[in-house]
């Protein structure tokens, strides 16, 4: 017969499950909360104008090298790989339409979002998260300034006006990149090449894309401001702030790319 | 070292805190504090470290949220007043943090403009140069205007959090430790910059420490909280020439090092 051991923690196991609901809830309020925050005060005087400028240069300047080679190497290899799938239909006339499409309606808005929530969502989060721990927020509390709007309302503004830039600058350059391809594979001219890659992108393509960099945009300043503004005492809470910001703000991402990919197609033909 | 004379009677209340308690989670830490700040006066809080004195001070700012109790600052109960009022409220109470809270990415002139610049708007450049200017003269480091808060040290950098609040021109001054983890010459230096700033800015200040050379210095009296409450206040020497077992080794300590 086998010695069965006894578990010291019975009674507290159905309460388990429980508790995590509610902590979640909780969490989801207060992500609520800190979200109509910024609503509320985000566009009421007196606004931080300096400092929005300074962060959106910040952030722009951030991710620009790392999205110029990201995205130039995205079409490279993307046309690369498209080119033998539209050969076997002897289709590789669309080869510039399809990359554009592709990049436009799909890769440059997701490339740029994650390299963001990596560099820029992060660092937001670690700033912010320190500057909690150090009491740096508080100092700008009690000197009758309100340090919502100092830091989150200018990061957030600054994200979301700065990431559909930064996507409309991916989807170029990484049209360069499908263009050195095709140039080398086939001697095609520039001016062809995108004459048949814009032509197949729409008002709606350009209009969706714009609308997922601005949803992606808030969402990943948002939860970077979220976790390092309500970061935990102590330098382990920064690192925390820094990695919840990225993890969520990726898998967020996704969540609504899915969302609008499908959202979109509705309204197409 | 001489002992500071002790508050006029009769003298108006600034601060009012009644039977003011606080837990985090299980563990009170407050006990139903009663104190009294007196306009003009330098109170200085003694007390073990995680006795409550740093929250005590975060509760009169309106940092912390005190389970119950009274805590009337300038006539103004800080648990009943909307978030702009309590904005208002702050102006006239600076708060020096026990680790400066300078902000780091700005230079020492953005850190000191950056109260002034949100708070005053009406000023213009000119006006806000000579407010610094002076806050920093005031604190013997104009020399210091460009420098990044990494570029200071310690006790440098305590001065600048000092001048920082001292911009707006408090009635109130909240001192967190200000003599922690500095050597004797800057603690001595620091105590006198807070006797200089209730002298010459007409503050009312509470001073908390655990450094007994800095609450003779600065004090004009002294407030022990202990088991959360304020059960010993007077004058320094009233309070260390009484035989009382909870004082003593808290005196012979701070003596004997």
């Amino acid at each position: 017969m086998k010695h069965k051991t006894p578990n010291l923690h019975a009674k507290s196991q159905p309460n388990k499950p429980l508790v995590w609901f509610l902590r979640m809830f909780i969490t989801l309020y207060d992500v609520y909360r800190f979200t109509l925050r910024f609503f509320k005060e985000g566009f009421l005087p007196p606004y931080e104008g300096k400092e929005l400028i300074k962060q959106c240069y910040n952030i722009g300047l951030k991710t620009l090298p790392l999205i110029s080679v990201t995205g130039f190497i995205t079409g490279i290899v993307f046309t690369k790989q498209s080119r033998p799938s539209l050969a076997e239909f002897g289709a590789q006339s669309w080869l510039p339409s399809l990359v554009g499409i592709a990049l436009l309606r799909t890769l440059a808005p997701l490339l740029t979002a994650l390299i963001s929530a990596g560099k820029v969502g992060s660092s937001i989060g670690a700033e912010l998260g320190s500057m909690r721990v150090t009491e740096q927020i508080d100092a700008m509390e009690v000197s009758a300034t309100n340090p919502f709007k100092f830091l989150v309302t200018t990061r957030v503004l600054a994200t979301t006006i700065t990431l559909p830039i930064l996507t409309f600058y991916t989807a170029f350059i990484g049209l360069l990149g499908a263009l050195l391809n095709v140039t080398v594979s086939e001697n095609t001219s520039y001016k062809i090449f995108f004459e048949s890659a814009l032509e197949q992108i729409t008002f709606l393509d350009i209009t969706a894309s714009t609308i997922k960099a601005v949803l992606f945009g808030f969402t990943i300043s948002m939860v970077g401001c979220y976790q390092g503004y309500n970061s935990l005492k102590g330098t382990e809470g920064v690192g925390k702030a820094a990695n919840s910001a990225v993890v969520i703000g990726m898998f967020l991402v996704f969540i609504e790319e899915v969302i609008t990919v499908q959202f979109f197609a509705l309204f197409r033909p | 070292m001489e002992q500071k004379s002790e508050t006029p009677p009769n003298t108006p209340t600034v601060i009012e805190i009644k039977d003011l308690r606080i837990a985090f989670g299980d563990f009170e830490v407050l006990k139903g504090a009663s104190l009294n700040l007196y306009k003009g006066e330098n109170l200085v809080v003694l007390g073990k470290s995680g006795t409550g004195k740093s929250v005590l001070i975060k509760i009169i700012s309106g940092l912390l949220k005190a389970d119950s109790g009274l805590v009337k600052v300038l006539g103004n109960t800080v648990d009943n007043i909307s978030y702009k009022e309590l904005l208002k409220l702050r102006l006239r109470i600076g708060f020096s943090f026990q680790n400066s809270a300078l902000y780091d990415s700005m230079t020492i002139r953005e850190n000191l403009e950056f109260p002034l610049v949100r708070n005053r708007r009406e000023l213009k450049k000119q006006q806000i140069n000579v407010a610094v200017e002076e806050v920093l003269e005031a604190v013997g480091l104009a020399q210091t205007i460009n420098q990044m808060p990494a570029e200071l040290s310690g006790g440098q950098r305590k001065r600048i959090g000092i001048a920082r609040t001292l911009i707006l021109k408090p009635e109130i001054m909240l001192y967190d430790e200000p003599t922690a983890g500095l050597d004797p010459i800057t603690c001595f230096e620091i105590n006198n910059l807070i006797n200089q700033v209730q002298q010459q800015y007409k503050t009312s200040s509470i001073i908390i420490t655990h450094d007994l050379t800095c609450a003779k210095e600065v004090g004009n009296r002294v407030a022990m909280l202990l088991d959360g409450k304020f059960d010993r206040q007077g004058t320094f020497d009233a309070i260390f020439s009484q035989p009382d077992a909870q004082i003593k080794p808290f005196y012979d300590y701070n003596f004997i090092q």
